[in-house]
């Protein structure tokens, strides 16, 4: 079963390396300059998830684990896309972006820069829906999310 | 103050008296102060001894082991050393130099990433960037080092931040709003854990190394003398309790006692405190204790559960825990189980046979050795054949005693750890015990060891071959002994020519360890008859100012026994008469 994990850690030097080391995470300041939110999305069953929450607790520089499983939350996701553009494809694919509340960013003769963000799940139905246009370069940040109450 | 001058004066106030290290271009603003300092330095050989030095110094003393090292060479050097400290759980801080920071990344002279390099092998590590971290890092380092489940801790200095300024001193606190060990156990649970003693009727006390780390023996053997429970230690532990008690099995585990592995086996109920279920212990886990319910006492919340699942675990210092569990708890009936488990000690002791005029064994040796310090010495030991004898025929009677790299095996090992504890332990007497091939691993500390005149025993089981690779082979690999015979004259089947008994003959194996010895200025002895062990022991311990290096020339082919073959069930044990049957 897949899980978002929420981690404070200290904003000290090598920290995203320690827990990269074990899993792919975004990671960002928080309010605080000093701590930074990582949010880390891992599949595995109870006794596996058991032990990453124990070994994230082990590092040093970690502050708070928070799993998300069972509680409500909200994770959202930001992406930039480059995309192919003629003349003819111009409209539908501004058509698309304004559907998906997607912001085009930047606009050259030949391709557009769209800012999306949303649920993964939304997220993945704008790429698809571009992928027939030619996507160019994609960046992703990764999840980040946040508990409800 | 300089950065430089801050690192002495830190360490100074952490209460450091002794740091093994070796200089380099890195560290030389360091050095420069050293020797003006309170601080000893023992120069090392290889940066490689100076990290087993800091890690027995800490195994034998309870207190911080540190070691320092220049960039590059210097730092990789002592990485299979902080990896030893950091699978047996042991407090060391290695200071290291590191390039200037306008360097770092510029491929310079000397320069390797340290703190990437032994970020999976310590607790925790530091590349210092200011020198107004440097004091709360150092203060910071000693806390996560010993605190908690104890580990080595890194610290990297580029060079330019020993020579800046700061006006930064040793805090009184650390800030580490990430880092709370928990030390005392949950109350609730500590009386499961009575309960399911009261209730038991065959239970098991497991103890590993974390009783030494916490120093929490006298507490174990309080519990041990008020519940009346059977006690059996890892080799982490051994020490934990006195073996000459009548209710110790001494070590379980691959090469265990067969009593103790026995008791796993038949156990309704396995207290484990302060050890960690580790392969070499448990062999198959789906069979380890089948019929038992599981108690782990232990600090690290990783441990619990990791390869075994258990039962009633309590988060804790063993210390700490123990003595609030000796408080309520009450033993329950077990005068059938502790007959069964005494008639197995009597009727499955270890064994072997020495002969009057038969090759020396190995076991004979260690009795030997044991019986003239009377039990009362500091054993380190190599890594191999010689270890697991250590392990078993010594009878380790008291706490901190034993220093051995039990998780990583690390051969070499031993002899820089007897150093490392003569310096923490001047009054005591230190014996190494080492294979010919494990002691070659280290042999350049002889110089330091000279030095600093420590009267260290060291004996050498010699047995011309990388022993427990030659036993693997032999039992496993159909006994082709594929490039484990050191023997100068091995023939193509790998069966070493014996050297000649006389004493004062020419050897026909390398290196001559009695000339070696001598070309350090130690004091060298060979042994090729039993008649001549116990003498040459009890010559050698009269020496109060040299190690003195002992050759016993043992038994070539003797193997340890009993075994447990990788990846059997526990007790699925094999001994000398029953391997062919594999």
């Amino acid at each position: 079963m897949k899980h978002i994990i929420s981690v404070l850690v200290q904003n000290k030097f090598g920290v995203l390396s320690r827990v990269a080391n074990l899993f792919s995470a975004s990671v960002g300041e928080t309010q605080d300059h000093s701590i930074s939110r990582m949010t880390i999305v891992v599949e595995g069953d109870d006794p596996i998830l058991e032990q990453i929450n124990k070994q994230l607790n082990k590092l040093v520089d970690v502050i708070k684990v928070v799993d998300f499983e069972g509680g409500e939350f909200v994770d959202r996701e930001l992406v930039l896309v480059k995309i192919n553009v003629t003349s003819h494809t111009r409209p539908e694919i501004m058509q698309v972006v304004d559907i998906f509340r997607a912001r085009i960013v930047n606009v050259r003769e030949r391709h557009f820069t769209v800012e999306v963000t949303g649920t993964e799940g939304k997220i993945n139905a704008f790429l698809d829906l571009m992928r027939p246009f030619g996507i160019k370069e994609l960046a992703r940040t990764g999840k980040v999310a946040m508990a409800r109450a | 103050m300089k950065g430089a001058e801050l690192v002495i004066d830190c360490l100074v106030k952490e209460g450091v008296d002794v740091i093994f290290g070796f200089p380099g271009g890195s560290v030389l603003d360091i050095f420069d102060l050293i020797n003006r300092s309170d601080l000893k330095l023992v120069l090392v050989r290889h940066e490689q001894g100076a990290a087993h030095m800091a890690d027995a110094y800490a195994r034998s003393t309870g207190k911080v082991g540190v070691c320092i090292a220049t960039s590059g060479p210097g730092a990789t050097n002592l990485v299979t050393g902080i990896a030893t400290a950091y699978m047996d759980s042991i407090p060391i801080v290695a200071l290291t130099g590191q390039v200037p920071t306008p360097m770092i990344g510029n491929d310079a002279f000397q320069e390797a990433d340290v703190t990437g390099i032994t970020r999976p092998i310590t607790k925790h590590n530091y590349l210092v960037k200011t020198a107004d971290e440097l004091p709360s890092v150092i203060k910071e380092a000693f806390y996560i080092a010993r605190s908690g489940r104890p580990g080595p801790v890194v610290i990297d200095i580029p060079k330019d931040v020993q020579k800046a300024e700061s006006s930064k001193r040793y805090p009184e606190k650390h800030e580490l709003p990430g880092y709370k060990p928990t030390i005392e156990g949950h109350v609730r649970q500590i009386r499961k854990v009575a309960a399911a003693v009261k209730e038991a009727k065959r239970p098991l006390v497991y103890a590993g190394g974390g009783i030494l780390l916490s120093g929490a023996w006298d507490e174990l053997r309080a519990f041990i003398r008020k519940t009346g429970i059977p006690v059996t230690t890892t080799l982490m532990g051994l020490g934990a309790v006195d073996e000459t008690h009548p209710l110790s099995l001494k070590m379980l585990g691959m090469h265990g006692t067969k009593y103790a592995n026995m008791a796993v086996c038949e156990a309704d109920l396995v207290i484990a405190i302060g050890a960690r279920f580790d392969d070499r212990v448990t062999g198959r886990l789906d069979q380890f204790a089948a019929h038992a319910r599981f108690i782990h006492i232990d600090i690290d919340p990783s441990s619990i559960s990791k390869n075994i699942k258990v039962d009633i675990p309590v988060v804790g210092d063993c210390k700490h825990v123990l003595e609030k569990l000796n408080e309520i708890v009450e033993p329950g009936d077990y005068a059938d189980w502790v007959k069964t488990v005494t008639a197995w000690k009597e009727q499955y002791p270890l064994r072997y046979t020495q002969e009057a005029d038969g090759p020396v064994k190995p076991q004979y040796v260690i009795e030997q050795v044991c019986d003239a310090v009377n039990g009362n010495a500091i054993v380190t030991t190599d890594v191999g054949q010689h270890q697991m004898w250590a392990a078993q025929f010594f009878t380790h009677r008291y706490p901190r005693s034993f220093c051995s790299s039990g998780g990583l095996g690390t051969m070499g090992y031993g002899f820089p750890a007897a150093i490392g504890a003569q310096f923490g332990n001047p009054d005591k007497r230190v014996v190494c015990f080492a294979g010919d091939g494990s002691i070659q691993m280290n042999v350049q500390e002889l110089a330091t060891a000279v030095d600093h005149k420590l009267p260290l025993l060291v004996c050498i089981l010699d047995n011309r071959y990388l022993g427990m690779v030659r036993q693997w082979q032999r039992l496993f690999y159909g006994r082709n002994y594929s490039h484990t015979c050191l023997a100068e004259t091995a023939d193509r089947s790998g069966e070493p020519r014996m050297a000649p008994t006389q004493k004062e003959a020419a050897p026909t194996y390398h290196p001559d360890f009695v000339k070696l010895a001598e070309a350090y200025g130690a004091v060298g002895m060979r042994v090729s008859t039993p008649g001549e062990v116990r003498p040459a022991i009890d010559e050698a311990l009269k020496e109060t100012a040299r190690p003195v290096w002992i050759d016993f020339l043992v038994a070539p082919e003797e193997d340890v026994w009993p075994m447990v073959p990788a990846g059997a069930a526990i007790h699925e044990m094999i001994d000398e008469s029953s391997y062919t049957l594999l």
